[in-house]
């Protein structure tokens, strides 16, 4: 194994070189992004554990309410647009940031926690009144399986809006450094992967609900 | 006082909560009381704490952190064999109308804790901290891709096994068996603490090891060092990949399943229950569907072991490399596929029962070849019998016959005679303990020099291998038989006499095994004493192929002046090889993370949130959640996590370094 050739210029000196004298500082976070997605897979698979759930007991009514007669799909309408609406501004906030307008950049992540917290208080409207009506997520293995998969989501989005306001703070003291540019990535990811388990919810719980 | 100020103060904590009539409970609390007291009094006498905070709790250097897990691994081992060696004792004796010296209540929470702590808190911090240590080696990087999370790790891995210690001398722990499943472990039939002792340890534990998982993944992928493409990893660095990967795909399953246990326990949703439409059999999918690849987490890793060992102690490029890469990755995918053998019995019918079998069956096709591929290493190989090859050995024979029964519950029909057996119990401690432990001591052996300068006494290694082994066959080959027999798991008391020698000599193999606990402590013990004369200054002691022997022993904190490029499999075998010059100049200052206490603190804090969610003492847990949000808010506020070693002590190391190797004449 002594007489293995180099390639790719590895002899520029005619030996080999077995360290790297030259070596440059590595920059902070290189790895952040690969271990934020594999964070939001780990994440992802707990939402895929309560779909399942969901899935075996959705049936399981034990005698109470049916999707059918407890879901308000037009109620369900907004708040869906609400957190799209929401990921469509912290779009905007993101391409505001590759162009260095803090202070625009700043007001789109203002709106984006707007419509967040807008969805979060149709969702809790929602809950109290299913839980007023005596379908609380006690009543029934269907019930509960949906609160805890939309309480779940709902749960995720109430930690993205602290998240956000900390970083709207850190980003007003330290500017748009790349340490700020890279948690506003790392929670665009996150915002978004919450519009697409969302999206999974509407199309899974309420509007096949409604269609059983 | 009235009683409502009580309640709100101290939730459903009592003073009858505390075990005061358990004889047992008290001795062994006044035990660890006293034991504890002296340490804290010789730490302070020492004047230690300081040192310790400073360069250990505090440290975000992966070597410490990988030192951290495996001395809280020891620690938790000696509390998991104590569980053992009690339940040997106990079915020894309880024969003849004896009852033995256990109640129920009690013997129930011994066998619940020993599978809980073995599992979570011995295995699984043992092979962390292994990986902890010698990957980034490995791979010659100088810390993992996220330093903090991996202190941060540790610390909640040691939070949740602080809380199964509690359980132990305040309230009482699940009675349910290690997976606690429903409806038994749901609030009609487990209305006590026990099962939320058992929930909060394992959901905070569980953050910690998904993060170090998602760590080391991120380490492995992101940090190699130059030339070191994926089919030139060290086998230990791939096992270690495939079992991260398991981690974080397996993990949070077990995270999400405890969690709708706990919804059910504490506001009462009907996901497991009898009524209401739960399906108690969900939670036996879902929590083997985190269980079998749980499994392969611990195994793996000792495969890579193995593989390390019986190259370097064989002289020889390790047999079919590429072979061994793809027989991990196999094993990684099949790793899902197989979960419902665990409950052949639930009545799926034939063809999911034969799936599942054959699956199964088809897992021993990649971990022959490996057994193959160590063997043709060794084939023609120089050996020398050090111990850790001699644990690889005893592992080849012992987990080859532990995989033999494996198969043979594959086989559905078997598995319903042999279902909730002591067979069962004798197949996963052979493949445990063959497998897992036996590799973990093989690491332990291999490693040690790498970390601390000096070799590990050979005399009382050996003394503490034979017990081991030896202890092994006794301790579980007559549950093989008694399993054959149709003796169930779990079991306090037994009505029929012709059973008790089996039980006898089982007991007298947990006593061997205690001897080998102890000849290992023992050893420990006296190669510090002896560190002079065990010292290794080459870095190198066992003429080794792989990165982590290129650097001195212990490593310094940067671990390598200068990142290695790397052009082969065996990188320091090949630099060896082709006679390579350690640079000696031209060092330049070091880029390096900055310790931090807030790991200990979220952990403290996490500890505080999980007793008082098991007491119901609401405001406690208020108040603990809050203090976590503030402290992980204002943590991340801190934007200067990093230093740079000035290149004088570069320098001064690599110097020292320099005329160490000097006098090894290399």
């Amino acid at each position: 194994m002594s007489a293995i050739p180099m390639k790719d210029g590895l002899n520029e000196t005619e030996k080999v070189s077995f360290y790297d004298i030259e070596e440059h500082e590595h920059p902070d976070g290189a790895s952040t992004m690969l271990g934020f997605w594999m964070y939001l897979m780990s994440d992802c698979l707990i939402f895929a554990v309560l779909f399942a759930a969901y899935a075996v007991l959705g049936n399981s009514y034990a005698g109470g309410p049916s999707p059918k007669e407890i879901f308000e799909l037009p109620l369900v309408a907004v708040n869906t647009a609400m957190l799209l609406f929401s990921s469509i501004t912290y779009g905007f906030a993101m391409l505001s940031m590759e162009e260095g307008r803090q202070r625009v950049m700043q007001m789109w992540l203002v709106f984006t926690g707007l419509f967040g917290l807008a969805f979060l208080s149709i969702e809790m409207y929602e809950f109290a009144n299913l839980i007023h009506e005596g379908a609380g997520p006690t009543r029934s293995a269907f019930l509960s399986s949906f609160f805890t998969l939309v309480g779940t989501h709902g749960l995720h989005v109430t930690m993205g809006l602290i998240w956000l306001v900390t970083l709207m703070v850190q980003v007003q003291k330290h500017g748009l450094i790349a340490a700020n540019k890279r948690r506003l990535m790392c929670l665009s990811m996150f915002w978004h992967f919450l519009d697409v388990i969302w999206i999974g919810v509407f199309t899974f719980v309420y509007l096949m609900g409604t269609l059983r | 006082m009235n009683d409502t100020l009580l309640k709100t103060i101290f939730g459903r904590l009592t003073l009858e909560s505390l075990p005061l009539h358990e004889p047992i409970v008290v001795a062994t609390f006044a035990m660890v009381a006293i034991g504890g007291l002296g340490l804290v009094a010789a730490l302070t006498y020492f004047k230690v704490w300081g040192y310790l905070w400073n360069e250990w709790f505090t440290s975000v250097d992966h070597k410490k952190i990988g030192i951290m897990y495996m001395i809280l691994a020891i620690v938790m081992l000696l509390r998991g064999f104590s569980d053992a060696i009690m339940m040997r004792a106990q079915q020894a004796m309880a024969f003849n109308g004896s009852e033995g010296y256990l109640t129920a209540h009690h013997y129930d929470q011994v066998f619940t804790a020993h599978g809980v702590i073995m599992i979570f808190f011995v295995a699984m911090p043992m092979v962390t901290g292994l990986m902890n240590y010698v990957v980034p080696l490995q791979i010659g990087a100088r810390d993992v891709s996220f330093p903090f999370l991996n202190n941060f790790s540790f610390w909640m891995t040691t939070a949740g096994a602080v809380i199964v210690m509690m359980s132990l001398f305040i309230g009482e722990f699940a009675r349910t068996g290690w997976l606690a499943m429903p409806p038994l472990s749901g609030l009609a039939y487990s209305p006590d603490v026990g099962v939320d002792y058992y929930i909060w340890a394992l959901q905070i534990a569980g953050i910690g090891t998904l993060l170090s998982g998602v760590n080391l993944v991120a380490t492995i992928v992101k940090m190699r060092a130059p030339g070191m493409t994926m089919m030139k990893m060290p086998i230990f660095t791939w096992t270690s990949l495939c079992t991260n990967i398991l981690i974080v795909a397996a993990f949070p399953v077990l995270t999400a399943v405890l969690a709708m246990l706990s919804l059910d326990r504490y506001i009462g949703t009907a996901f497991f229950t009898n009524d209401s439409g739960g399906n108690p059999m969900m939670y036996v999918n879902l929590i083997w569907i985190w269980g079998h690849p749980e499994v392969y987490i611990l195994v793996l890793p000792a495969f890579g072991i193995f593989s390390e060992v019986t190259s370097t102690f064989s002289g020889k490029r390790l047999f079919g490399y590429s072979s061994m890469v793809y027989a991990t990755l196999v094993i990684t995918i099949l790793a899902y596929l197989v979960w419902l053998h665990h409950f052949f019995t639930m009545g799926s019918g034939a063809s999911v029962n034969s799936f599942f079998g054959i699956t199964t069956m088809i897992i021993s096709i990649p971990t022959g070849a490996k057994i193959f591929n160590w063997l043709f290493t060794m084939y023609k190989g120089r050996i020398r019998f050090e111990l850790p090859m001699m644990w690889t050995i005893a592992f080849m024979v012992t987990f080859t016959i532990g995989g033999m029964t494996g198969v043979l519950l594959a086989v559905p029909p078997a598995d319903f005679v042999l279902h909730n057996s002591l067979f069962l119990v004798a197949h996963f401690h052979n493949v445990i303990i063959g497998g897992t432990l036996f590799g973990m001591f093989a690491g332990i052996n291999y490693w040690f020099p790498k970390a601390f300068g000096f070799k590990l006494d050979k005399k009382w290694g050996t003394v503490s291998f034979w017990c081991w082994v030896v202890g092994f066959y006794f301790a579980f080959m007559p549950l093989y038989v008694l399993g054959l027999m149709g003796v169930t798991r779990r079991m306090r008391y037994f009505d029929d006499p012709n059973l008790q020698i089996w039980f006898v000599i089982a007991a007298f193999g947990a006593a061997l095994i205690a001897a080998g606990i102890g000849a290992f402590l023992l050893q420990i013990f006296v190669s510090i004493r002896n560190r002079e004369a065990l010292a290794d200054h080459s870095g190198d002691p066992w003429n080794g192929r792989t990165l982590e022997w290129a650097t001195s022993s212990p490593p310094p904190e940067y671990n390598f002046a200068f990142t290695p490029i790397v052009h082969d499999l065996d990188a320091w075998y090949d630099m060896k090889d082709r006679k390579h010059e350690r640079p000696v100049t031209g060092f330049k200052s070091i880029h390096m993370p900055s310790g931090t206490g807030t790991g200990v603190v979220l952990a403290g804090l996490s500890v505080a949130f999980g007793f008082a969610m098991i007491w119901y003492i609401w405001w406690l847990a208020g108040l603990a959640l809050a203090g976590i949000f503030a402290t992980t808010i204002f943590h991340t506020f801190n934007y200067k996590r990093d230093f740079h070693i000035p290149v004088e002590d570069v320098i001064a190391s690599e110097d020292a370094r320099t005329r160490q190797l000097a006098t090894q004449g290399a």
